[in-house]
């Protein structure tokens, strides 16, 4: 249905052309989901997006190539003619829902404006579709929800609203671009199922965009895998899973997490015991209670997983445990300190021995502080090292978390996200901690670079004698690292288990559920 | 890339800074560079003045009048006959040092208050800025005389005055830069490494907050120099024969039919000034956002 031949693009910039798309050739075929793998910055998002003329030229510019589109090659069409297939033969839906939904229009008349601008039909006759579709996406009650605005729905329901706005005009082809990244596990799961089972029944085509080999894996039918602006491998879904040919592709496959921690700790007391822990958040009516009543203990030496979903408070947890927001009640002992009662001049003191891993490596370094200085500073501050023979230490950090010993004096912006988050490791174990949270430290890298830095982890785990706590929402990943796991949810701790046992035998229909959602369970089966 | 590479362990210990990497940045940009020579010749002169100043600024020569530029006076002379080149160099330093102190002082109190309130939050931060809010309804002029009243007039406590009322706008600009650097995680990284909260704010957010201060600084150092132009005509600034180039303007501006040049030079000299102002304005916001062009 869709033949893309010989596809180049470059962005052209001051600093010199940019080869986005180099010489690429896929098909998408009517019946079938395809999907497009690659890391941030292989070109799967412009390939797509310069069909549809959705690339501002300038900078872009299209060098070469056709998109046949029944017949029509559409890097020929002028923009009259394209708008004419956007929306109504080729659809799109994107990444964020949050932010693709005009906050001010309610979603009936979104939903209608694609239908109406293309189809001159009534306004009666679009609201009764609108409705048709709603319901078709699983928007519970849709009569009545129909006049909402776009902020009475959560993320998941966003994006299904989305959805229905894009099969709205019955398209052939349906172009999604990440459609889950920025969604929950369990919400994942389920609209990867809503599209498979939308795209069965109306026997469409979908290009599906994505990073994650894993999510993809359980509802494509061919992959195409991308990388620096190339196709590396096309295939059958089997066919990769089972016979991948190219080494980055294998690498992709061996980057999806799977398997658990491969040996156990014997047991030991416990470091940290958190007891009755509160947290809640000051709001006009009743206060957020974002940690409701939590306990439990971190053993010396183990890795702690705290798994749950966006609002279960796993990262409130982490910031309590280290004082970073005040704590409502209940105490945590850190070797047996009381954390909570500490004054400022004490906490300086034990903030040497308990550290934090934040999730965003672009937001937590200074961008204005060097490599060097971001190192050198803890260091300086808790008056292990002097100025004049810091400068050895930070050298040895750098070699500890992996960093070439040159880059010492570049800016945070030099570097790529994994290597910023080797930059924040490093920082947080400058001290020797005995205790680090690690907040979602892998959830904004590329899968292959997560990898990287899981291993990372183990490693200066090991080295260090390191207690963890690793806050993740992703119990694929907790799996790889953690010895014991917390299950959070709404701010209440549902179960906590041994990791195999946790997998093994799930006790609550919520961990369950959460293992159900872990995508990739067609790689896993293989 | 432009930052030397690190081999050993001698060179890496000299450790870095923002400001001298700023300062290599700096250095490459010509425009910038140029606005740098342009001040640093005029606070020279500015403080030469009394040796080479080529009469006395009080010095009259009632017969002569207002002539053209000629030998014996480069620039000409104003109606009372004095030379205007002494005139405009006098009237500099009164202008320059105005202009700088007086911006310093809106500096130094503006972004500290500012800083303070945003980071600190909550009731101070309230507390804070309602005092600026205070301020800022205040009629200014009444609080220059006030305190001219008071005090006496006064050189010092006219720079004081100025800057007292110029570090309002800048503490609103560097409080709401604070607060939203101080929702950034780097700053919660730094509260976790147990860094005070005095080190934070100057370790972490005044840099990170440079561009607007320093753009918003260039646009005040001119913005004071009139000012203290309007008060002087008012008669609360330096008086004759004393001068400064916003008086030199304003006398200027009455005769320029007869006498451009009265006009054109004291004008020349406010104008280059305020440019080599912003092309180093420009340049230093440059030089110090570390992501800008490096390579």
């Amino acid at each position: 249905m869709l033949s893309v031949e010989n596809l180049s693009v470059s962005f052209v910039t001051r600093m010199g052309t940019n080869q986005a798309v180099d010489d690429i050739s896929f098909t998408v075929q009517s019946g079938k989901i395809t999907a497009i793998i690659g890391e941030s910055g292989s070109g799967k998002s412009v390939a797509c997006y310069s069909l549809l003329g959705l690339i501002p030229q300038p900078p872009g510019r299209i060098d070469g190539g056709r998109a046949l589109f029944n017949g029509q090659d559409l890097l020929q069409l002028d923009t009259d003619e394209l708008r004419k297939i956007r929306g109504r033969d080729i659809a799109m839906v994107f990444q964020d829902p949050m932010t693709c939904l005009n906050p001010y229009m309610t979603i009936g008349d979104q939903l209608m404006e694609p239908l109406r601008y293309h189809k001159k039909v009534s306004r009666a006759e679009a609201r009764a579709r609108a409705l048709e579709l709603l319901d078709e996406v699983g928007i519970r009650d849709p009569a009545s929800t129909i006049d909402n605005y776009p902020h009475q729905f959560s993320g998941g329901m966003r994006q299904r609203v989305m959805i229905a706005m894009a099969l709205i005009n019955e398209p052939q082809l349906l172009i999604a671009d990440e459609p889950t990244t920025a969604l929950d596990v369990t919400i994942q799961a389920q609209i990867l199922a809503l599209l498979a089972a939308l795209q069965k029944k109306r026997d469409i085509g979908v290009l599906l965009i994505s990073h994650d080999l894993a999510v993809v894996a359980d509802i494509a039918d061919q992959i195409v895998v991308m990388q620096q602006g190339r196709i590396v491998e096309t295939g059958d879904r089997d066919a990769i899973f089972r016979n991948a040919q190219h080494p980055y592709t294998q690498k992709l496959l061996q980057a999806i997490p799977r398997g658990g921690k491969p040996v156990a700790l014997p047991v030991s007391e416990p470091l940290v015991t958190v007891r009755n822990l509160c947290t809640w958040f000051q709001s006009d009516k009743a206060p957020v209670k974002a940690v409701d009543d939590v306990s439990f203990d971190i053993l010396r030496g183990e890795v702690l997983g705290l798994v749950g979903e966006s609002g279960s408070g796993k990262s409130t947890i982490g910031r309590s445990l280290l004082r970073l927001v005040p704590v409502t009640s209940g105490t945590v002992h850190f070797d047996g300190i009381d954390v909570t009662a500490l004054q400022a001049r004490e906490l300086k003191r034990l903030r040497r021995r308990m550290q934090f891993i934040f999730q965003d490596p672009f937001a937590s370094l200074n961008p204005r502080m060097t490599v060097y200085d971001t190192l050198a500073e803890p260091l300086l501050l808790h008056d292990i090292e002097t100025r004049s023979t810091v400068g050895a230490h930070v050298l040895r950090l750098m070699d500890d978390v992996g960093l070439a010993r040159a880059a010492v004096r570049k800016y945070p912006h030099e570097f790529s996200g994994g290597q910023r988050q080797r930059i924040a490791i490093g920082r947080a174990l400058a001290t020797r901690p005995d205790f680090v949270v690690a907040d979602e430290p892998v959830s904004a890298l590329d899968v292959t670079i997560q990898a990287q830095i899981l291993e990372l982890m183990r490693e200066l785990g090991r080295e260090y004698g390191l207690t963890m706590l690793f806050i993740s929402h992703d119990l694929a990943v907790v799996r790889q690292l953690a010895d014991r796991i917390v299950v959070l949810h709404r701010g209440k701790v549902v179960e906590q288990a041994n990791t195999e046992d946790l997998f093994a035998r799930p006790q609550q229909a919520y961990t369950q559920q959460l293992l159900q959602s872990i995508p990739g369970r067609a790689v896993r089966t293989l | 890339m432009s930052a030397p590479l690190i081999t050993d362990i001698a060179q890496a210990e000299q450790g870095t800074s923002l400001w001298r990497d700023a300062w290599l940045r700096l250095r490459r940009n010509r425009l910038a560079v140029l606005g740098l020579a342009v001040l640093c010749f005029f606070v020279l002169v500015a403080l030469l003045t009394p040796w080479i100043a080529p009469y006395g600024y009080a010095q009259q020569n009632l017969e002569l009048g207002a002539t053209p530029p000629s030998a014996a006076h480069w620039l000409g002379t104003d109606i009372f006959g004095r030379d205007l080149l002494t005139q405009i160099m006098y009237g500099g330093r009164v202008s320059l040092a105005v202009g700088f102190i007086a911006t310093a002082v809106a500096l130094v109190i503006g972004v500290t208050w500012g800083a303070i309130a945003g980071y600190a939050g909550g009731k101070l931060d309230a507390a804070m800025m309602r005092l600026v809010d205070i301020l800022y309804a205040l009629p200014f002029m009444i609080f220059i005389v006030l305190l001219m009243v008071v005090f006496g007039r006064n050189m010092l406590l006219l720079f004081l005055a100025i800057g007292a009322v110029e570090w309002l706008t800048m503490a609103r600009i560097m409080r709401s830069q604070v607060q939203s650097l101080r929702q950034q995680e780097f700053v919660e990284a730094a509260i976790s490494l147990g860094l005070s909260p005095a080190t934070i704010i100057r370790r972490h957010l005044v840099p990170n907050a440079l561009g607007p201060i320093i753009v918003y600084t260039t646009l005040t150092i001119p913005s004071v120099m009139l000012l203290e132009a309007f008060l002087s005509f008012l008669g609360l600034g330096v008086q004759p024969p004393q001068t400064s180039w916003g008086l030199l303007i304003s006398y200027g501006a009455e005769s320029l039919e007869e006498y451009p040049w009265l006009l054109l030079y004291p004008g020349l000299a406010l104008t280059l000034t305020l440019f080599s102002l912003n092309f180093l304005g420009d340049g230093l916001r440059d030089a110090l956002d570390v992501r800008g062009a490096k390579d």
